[in-house]
Order: C-alpha cells, then sequence, then structure tokens
C-alpha cells in the first residue's frame, strides 16, 4: 500500500510516492546516521568538524543547490556517474533519485537526534555496565542504545517529516518523471491548470495532513523518552 | 569463614591525596568525611576512574599499576560495585537487573531477591522502586554478579535499621559462602557487627 516497491509506483499516486519517497529514504538513512551521531557524541577525531560541516551542510543550503551538486556528483558525467554505469544505474530523474535527494536532506535532522539522544545518556551507565563485565559493544546494545532509542526514534518521525516534504532538491535530480512525482512535485506541476484545482486541494491537505500527523507523533516519542529516562528525580 | 581470603593490597594518589591499603584478608571498611575521596577509591577499584594512578593487587595480580603501563579494563576485574546512588538500569525490569552480568546459578536470583526482601518487585520497573529497594536491588545485582571483590559505597543509607541488619547479614552470608574481597565505604562504622575488617579511616 505504501508502494515500496519502486515499479509499482510508476504512474501511482503522488501521495503513495511521497509515503515511499520518505519511508526509504528514512529507513536507508538509520543505520549511517546511528553511526555517525555516536561518533559525534561519543568520540574525537581528527576532521571531526569538517565532516559534521559536509553533513549538515545541507541543512542550511538551498534544496535547489544542494540537488545541483548531487546532479553533478550522479550525473553521467560527474565523478560518480560512470561506477554506477557500470553497475546498470542511472540515478538522475528516477524514483531512487527522489529517495537520493530526500535521504541526503533528510539526514542532517536525523544525526542531530542521534547525537542528541547519545549524549544525553548518563556515561555512569556506561561505567556500571563496564563493571558488571560488558565490553564496548555490549555496552553500545545493552545500554546506549536502548536509552536513547527514543529519541532515534523521534529523529526518524522528524526526518520522515521533512523528507516528505522535500522539493528543490528533487526538482533538481528527479525532475517531473513519472514514476518519481511526489506530492510537491505535483502540486508545482498541476497548479496553474484550472482543470487540476480539486487534485491540487487534494494533495495540499493530505501533505498539511501527514506532516501534522508526523509531528503529534514527534512530540509524542519525545514526551516518552522523557519518562523513560527519567529516574534522578526519584532517587 | 571456609574459602581462603584475597588479599587486598593499593596505593593510590590523585595528586592531593594518598591511599595506601594492605587487607590480606581481603575485607575492608574505608571511613571518613564526605569530600575525603571515598567514592573515587571505590572507582578506582572497579576500574571507571581514569584519574586513578598508583597501583592495586588484588591476590598478588595487578588491576593497575601505572608505572608499569597496567591498568586491567573494568570489564576484565568484573568488580562487584554499588555505587551510592544505587543506580539501576532504568530500561529493564528489576529481575533483568539482578541478572545483568549473566553470571548467577540457576536460583540465585530467587535465594538473593528473598534474603534482600525484594522477591516481590522483580517484574517491576525501576522507577517504580523507593530508594531502599533501589540499593537492595543493587546490592544484589552486585552480588549475583559473583565478582572476586565486592566495592560498596554506602549500601545501607537508605535503609532503616531493621533492615541494615537483615541486609548486612545477606552480605555476611555471601563473604562466608563465596571467595570474595570486600571494601565498603560509610560514614557510619558503627553497626558492622560480625564484619571482621580492617577500618581505613581517610
Amino acid at each position: 500500500m505504501l508502494g515500496l516497491d519502486p515499479s509499482a509506483a510508476t504512474l501511482a499516486d503522488p501521495i503513495a510516492t511521497s509515503l515511499a519517497v520518505a519511508s526509504w529514504a528514512t529507513v536507508i538513512a538509520l543505520p549511517p546516521a546511528i553511526a555517525l551521531g555516536w561518533l559525534l557524541a561519543r568520540r574525537e577525531f581528527f576532521g571531526k568538524a569538517l565532516v559534521s560541516a559536509l553533513l549538515f551542510a545541507p541543512m542550511v543550503l538551498p534544496p535547489v543547490v544542494t540537488g545541483l551538486l548531487l546532479l553533478r556528483l550522479l550525473g553521467r558525467h560527474g565523478p560518480l556517474g560512470p561506477a554506477l554505469a557500470q553497475l546498470g544505474l542511472s540515478i538522475p530523474f528516477s524514483f531512487a533519485a527522489a529517495v537520493v535527494a530526500a535521504t541526503v536532506v533528510g539526514l542532517p535532522l536525523l544525526v542531530m537526534s542521534v547525537r542528541a539522544a547519545f549524549a544525553a545518556v548518563d556515561p555512569r551507565y556506561d561505567a556500571l555496565a563496564a563493571t558488571l563485565g560488558d565490553g564496548a559493544w555490549a555496552r553500545f546494545r545493552r545500554v546506549v542504545l536502548p536509552l536513547s532509542w527514543p529519541g532515534i526514534v523521534g529523529g526518524a518521525v522528524l526526518m520522515f517529516a521533512r523528507a516528505l516534504g522535500e522539493f528543490g532538491a528533487t526538482i533538481m535530480l528527479a525532475g517531473d518523471s513519472d514514476d518519481a512525482r511526489t506530492i510537491a512535485i505535483a502540486i508545482y506541476a498541476l497548479f496553474d491548470d484550472p482543470r487540476q484545482q480539486p487534485e491540487v486541494a487534494r494533495l495540499a491537505g493530505a501533505s498539511v495532513l501527514l506532516s501534522l500527523v508526523a509531528l503529534v507523533a514527534y512530540e509524542r516519542f519525545v514526551r516518552w523518552q522523557r519518562r523513560r529516562l527519567e529516574w534522578d528525580d526519584g532517587a | 569463614m571456609s574459602a581462603p581470603a584475597i588479599a587486598l593490597q593499593l596505593q593510590l594518589f590523585d595528586g592531593r591525596r594518598r591511599v595506601e591499603l594492605d587487607a590480606p584478608q581481603g575485607r575492608v571498611v574505608v571511613v571518613g568525611p564526605s569530600g575525603a575521596g571515598k567514592s573515587t577509591l571505590l572507582r578506582a577499584i572497579a576500574g571507571i576512574e581514569p584519574r586513578a594512578r598508583g597501583r592495586i593487587a588484588i591476590d598478588g595480580q595487578p588491576w593497575l599499576d601505572s608505572d608499569a603501563g597496567v591498568c586491567v579494563p573494568a570489564p576484565a576485574r568484573a568488580v562487584g560495585y554499588v555505587p551510592q546512588d544505587a543506580r539501576l538500569f532504568p530500561h529493564v525490569r528489576v529481575r533483568d537487573n539482578l541478572l545483568w552480568a549473566g553470571r548467577a546459578e540457576p536460583g540465585a536470583c530467587g535465594r538473593v531477591a528473598a534474603a534482600l526482601g525484594i522477591e516481590h518487585l522483580l517484574d517491576r520497573m525501576p522507577r517504580h522502586l523507593s530508594g531502599g529497594e533501589r540499593q537492595r536491588v543493587a546490592l544484589g545485582r552486585a552480588l549475583l554478579s559473583r565478582a572476586r571483590l565486592l566495592a560498596l559505597d554506602e549500601p545501607f543509607a537508605a535503609l532503616d535499621r531493621p533492615l541494615r541488619r537483615a541486609v548486612l547479614a545477606v552480605v555476611l552470608d555471601h563473604l562466608a559462602r563465596e571467595r570474595t574481597a570486600l571494601v565498603l565505604v560509610t560514614h557510619d562504622e558503627r553497626e558492622l557487627d560480625g564484619l571482621d575488617a580492617l577500618v581505613h579511616a581517610m
């Protein structure tokens, strides 16, 4: 129903396409965001400032510029173009392009949430688990990850909402292709056609509704996190 | 007192203070005013005080020897550490806190929980526990980790007098049964009858 299969997204309802793009982008972004969030929260390394600048750039750059850079990078004549072509992949102007654009633009939000969630875990829990015999990986798996999980899920919801509304980078990298016609792209393509006004209104309404649902879900996750991590109050 | 003692020796300094202990019978009660560095000492023994300098040896084996560059990491020391705030893992039930180290013998969890009077709390989440209940769960978790050394930071602070006696009896029983050294920090060394320990004032 979410149209997670890209081929099924051909000529699909833009609402389904948007949900599919945002879902794929969030799922793809989660593993690197957890790794990057952990590195930024818990480790000092050479080039940390540069890594975070590059990572967070899509949050402050105009999305159109991000899209343009991605197009130059992934296009047929870009640095990654020949390698992608050898793999039989052509990213621009496809469903994958919309996913790549939403991933790159949404990733900083997710990494920021993950970093904050990891940083909020009291290091004394980590130390305690160490005295009980847990090595670094066991502590990450048994202590750090479960205690920051609500923050990670909250970040994923925020990223999903941001990916749902992505326009600038998507129009540059994916254009208005049939299988990448998201809500935002469809509205842009149809808004000055008098016959399409009911469709434009439907898509705009769906967009408002989905954003609200995502933000309410985010609020709930934040509250859940506070409740789960509350501990010192009662001690 | 069947099990042979685990000897504990340490010389620690942190720039301001120097602590020297030689406890061949492996039982030490550390007393002193707050701010004297008692909790820091326990963290150094547990291996979670990165600034610790000096020497710690248990059973003749070095855990820390700054001059020789030896520092056995905390997971390999596996000290039965009870922090002063009796911190429990907030995301798992009392039972899973007790069994966290995964080294308890079958049936030991129920026996220890009954002895500490916390068997009715096993399925609760830590945030629903009182301070005294948390303290007993934290102690039970340390006992069930089958550590070679118990490092207890004010383990009776949140307990009233009868409970304090009962919990001390559980610790004494554990020491009689298992081959375990003990370092207990307290600001009040009274009511430690039966604990035949070296008293070290800081």
